[in-house]
């Protein structure tokens, strides 16, 4: 045990530190979101990602020859604590980052490394993650959209759902059935998918939140060059299998820089906002819960760089990932829901502090949907974790 | 950096591991419960062999050393055997001496397990804040002389010193007493978790000589904030121990006991029961270690990791130790079942050293202000 860091992680964050305080954007992402439109504020992100890229901090962890840093998981880990503690925007292209690119760096083509990483990292190439369809939600392997070899192309027909970020991405990560007489887990392929092929139809869906984060997704006809597949032809369902244990490991570390902020800026409204006559941080409920959104943000920091550090050790992320998984999206729905009850009556408004924390309460309740249900995260974590029998 | 234990900290854990395994299998906490003290004293001695009385002491206050990460590794083992005895109490006293005065005459026998101890800090009014002390000490001369009752009191049956803290003019006082000494009446009080015995020290006019004033005001205040973070620590760790114990058990029953023809496990509302319970478990085991390392490491932060680390780990034991009854039902509910040891002994180490509640308030002080 030694959380203390040693002398090149030490140079490591001082070196960072400096960086921040030359590289930060004037104005808050915070700001930025709530004032701008949609398109200025992926643009702002965007901008943010190229100067990573460019300060050679987009892919800590990730292989120098593909625009990576090279440095270990305790510095990828340093490097998330820095990041919240600058009050630094948030990553764009979370897919690309936390799930696409980590699968091709493990079962990629020497080609498909060199073609596609680069491009993650600098925040030129939006990823989408193309695997859940009406029919196969929790169920994924039971998916049918088809892709049919044709000479060197593989032909794909049918639908998916849900695709975050499909609107805007410029590839797509995308599951497929190749055989259909195989088993279900079986005759799945990955295909790395340009999403400006013709017989692509993107339809957005508005979320409760009220903004279009995800989509449906169409496919017709739509012709993928065999080089693209990832992985083995068949051997999807274990591709699919990696790229999300790096979802689930990747996803929460990135967000603690946002719940880190939301909760320093709740604590503002409740010193600013009165109850029955004195600062609602001084309500004695609201100060207990308060203090508990404290504490469970500090232990999820705490166990993502206890499974950074573990992920030192054995290099790929385990199962264990849905641990973490489960914690951040169970900790985000409580923690917004105890903002909305700090606000009080002004909760009621949505366009209360810009619309901020009605958006969060809102759109915190897809996180236990997204990535993986609660429930689903809980059978993985019997099963395949603590190795109950399986039930299905 | 390295957020794991290290090798020598995972030989420690594997002795400890042995230790108890061998000689504090559940027969014996079953049959220490019963008596009066919980005291073994051949069980007392192998551990006070081992130095881990004063692990985390000093070398020169007769300690072996080490930090308080150690001490989190043996207390987390104690916890899973639900090892009875003065640890806590005897633990608490010498760390308070030692931040009291490192060269007192005490320090030796307590570290070697000639003799034991306990902190007398809390009023029948139950409050583990030390700003509530009220039980008043009378200058008199250099020394002091006090009256007036203590409650919740840890192994004070078996102590040989009693280090009571009391109110006096310039602050807190903290007073070395025999537990002989004249004046001193110590009863029983029964507890919820017998494997560590509480009880009621009345002071009739007991008289402290000057040497026996260990620390007043400031410095009193100072050492005795500091022993309560470290037996706060290792209270977090003997919950984690137990939750170890609680959760492996649950699951080897689940994967065996049979009902509609199948593993009760391959049912998912105890599939789920037990996934929270390993989520609860490895946070608990994170929030504990990094207490345990900041405290030796960064002193500075000390309080608000401590806090911290109490307000999960006492809600996170108490929701595990329930799981584990639910998922064995009716045997899990049976005075036979060893769980009913691990059961008390969790809920008991959530309200020592204050509950939840109390460190969130403390952390609302440490982190909200400004
Ligand atoms: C905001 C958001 C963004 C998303 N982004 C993407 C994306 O980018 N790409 C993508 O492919 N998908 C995405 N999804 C889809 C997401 O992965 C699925 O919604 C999720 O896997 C659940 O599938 P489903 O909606 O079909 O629900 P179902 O699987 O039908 O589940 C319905 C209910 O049944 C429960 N249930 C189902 N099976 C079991 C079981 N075996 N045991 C216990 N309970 C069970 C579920 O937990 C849930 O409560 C996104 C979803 C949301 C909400």
């Amino acid at each position: 045990m030694d959380l203390g860091l040693t002398k090149s992680e030490l140079e490591f964050r001082d070196e960072l530190r400096a960086w921040l305080k030359a590289n930060l954007p004037k104005k808050s992402s915070q700001a930025v979101k709530t004032a701008e439109s949609a398109a200025a504020y992926h643009q702002y992100l965007k901008d943010w990602q190229r100067k990573l890229y460019e300060g050679g901090y987009a892919g800590v962890a990730w292989p120098k020859e593909y625009g990576g840093r090279g440095a270990t998981f305790i510095e990828q880990a340093i490097f998330q604590e820095e990041l919240a503690l600058a009050d630094a925007p948030e990553r764009m292209g979370t897919i690309g980052q936390g799930l696409v690119g980590p699968t091709i760096i493990t079962v990629g083509t020497d080609e498909q490394k060199k073609r596609y990483l680069r491009g993650i990292l600098s925040g030129d190439e939006v990823w989408c993650q193309g695997f859940s369809e009406p029919n196969a939600g929790s169920d994924l392997a039971s998916l049918e959209t088809k892709g049919i070899r044709d000479g060197d192309d593989f032909v794909v027909n049918g639908q998916k759902i849900w695709t975050s970020y499909a609107h805007i991405a410029d590839l797509c990560l995308l599951v497929v059935r190749t055989d259909t007489n195989a088993p279900k887990h079986k005759g799945l392929t990955c295909l790395l998918v340009d999403m400006k092929s013709p017989g692509i139809t993107v339809r957005p869906l508005k979320m409760m939140s009220g903004d279009s984060g995800f989509n449906e997704m169409f496919f017709s006809n739509v012709r993928v060059p065999a080089n693209r597949v990832l992985g083995q032809v068949n051997d999807g369902w274990n591709v699919a299998i990696t790229a999300l244990s790096n979802e689930r490991a990747n996803l929460g570390s990135g967000l603690y820089v946002v719940f880190k902020r939301n909760l320093e800026a709740v604590l503002d409204h409740a010193r600013k906002l009165r109850r029955h006559g004195k600062p609602v941080v001084e309500d004695p409920v609201l100060r207990q819960k308060l203090a508990q959104c404290y504490v469970d943000l500090e232990v999820f920091r705490l166990n993502t760089t206890r499974a950074l550090s573990n992920l030192t050790k054995t290099g790929i992320p385990g199962p264990e990932g849905s641990i973490q998984k489960l914690y951040w999206s169970e900790l985000n729905q409580r923690n917004a829901e105890i903002a909305m009850e700090v606000l009080g009556s002004h909760a009621l408004l949505s366009n209360f502090d810009s619309g901020r924390w009605v958006y969060n309460y809102l759109r915190s309740r897809g996180n236990t949907i997204e990535a993986g249900t609660s429930e689903v995260q809980r059978n993985i974590i019997a099963q395949r974790v603590l190795g109950l029998p399986r039930s299905y | 950096m390295e957020f794991d234990l290290s090798k020598p900290q995972r030989l420690l854990q594997k002795s400890a591991r042995e230790l108890f395994a061998r000689a504090c299998p559940a027969k014996r906490v079953r049959e220490l419960m019963a008596t009066d003290t919980a005291l073994h004293p051949e069980l007392w001695s192998a551990v006070a062999e081992q130095g881990w009385l004063g692990i985390h002491l000093a070398e020169s206050c007769s300690g072996l050393g080490l930090g308080t990460v150690e001490l989190a590794v043996v207390a987390e083992e104690m916890g899973r055997a639900c090892f009875p005895g003065p640890f806590l109490g005897t633990v608490w006293a010498a760390t308070l001496i030692a931040e009291a005065n490192a060269r007192s005459k005490h320090l030796e026998a307590l570290a070697t397990g000639e003799s034991k101890a306990t902190v007398a800090l809390v009023e029948p009014e139950a409050s583990w804040d030390p700003a509530d002390v009220q039980l008043r000490g009378t200058k008199v001369g250099n020394g002091f002389k006090v009256s007036g009752r203590k409650s919740f009191v840890l192994d004070a049956g078996v102590a040989d010193l009693i280090v009571c803290v009391a109110r006096a003019d310039d602050g807190l006082a903290l007073l070395a007493i025999g537990a002989k000494a004249p004046g001193v009446t110590i009863t029983a009080t029964p507890g919820l978790d017998q494997t560590r015995k509480l009880y009621d020290v009345n002071f009739e006019g007991v008289t402290i000589g000057a040497e026996d004033v260990l620390a007043v005001g400031d410095a009193a205040r100072a050492a005795l904030e500091r022993s309560m973070q470290v037996i706060t620590l290792a209270v977090c760790a003997d919950m984690l121990g137990g939750m170890q114990w609680i959760i492996e058990d649950a699951v080897e029953y689940a994967k065996t006991r049979q009902q509609f023809g199948k593993a009760i496990g391959s049912f998912q509302a105890v599939q789920h029961m037990c996934a929270d319970m390993l989520l609860w478990t490895e946070s608990s085991r994170s929030a504990t270690y990094f207490a345990a390392w900041a405290l030796t490491a960064e002193p500075a932060s000390a309080a608000r990791v401590v806090s911290t680390a109490k307000v999960y780990v006492s809600d996170a034991s108490r929701e595990v130790a329930n799981r584990g009854v639910q998922v064995h039902g009716g045997i899990g509910f049976t005075w036979e079942h060893d769980l009913q040891l691990f059961y008390k002994r969790s809920k008991a180490s959530e309200i020592l050293f204050g509950d939840a509640a109390y460190h969130r308030a403390q952390l609302a002080d440490l982190v909200f202000s400004g």
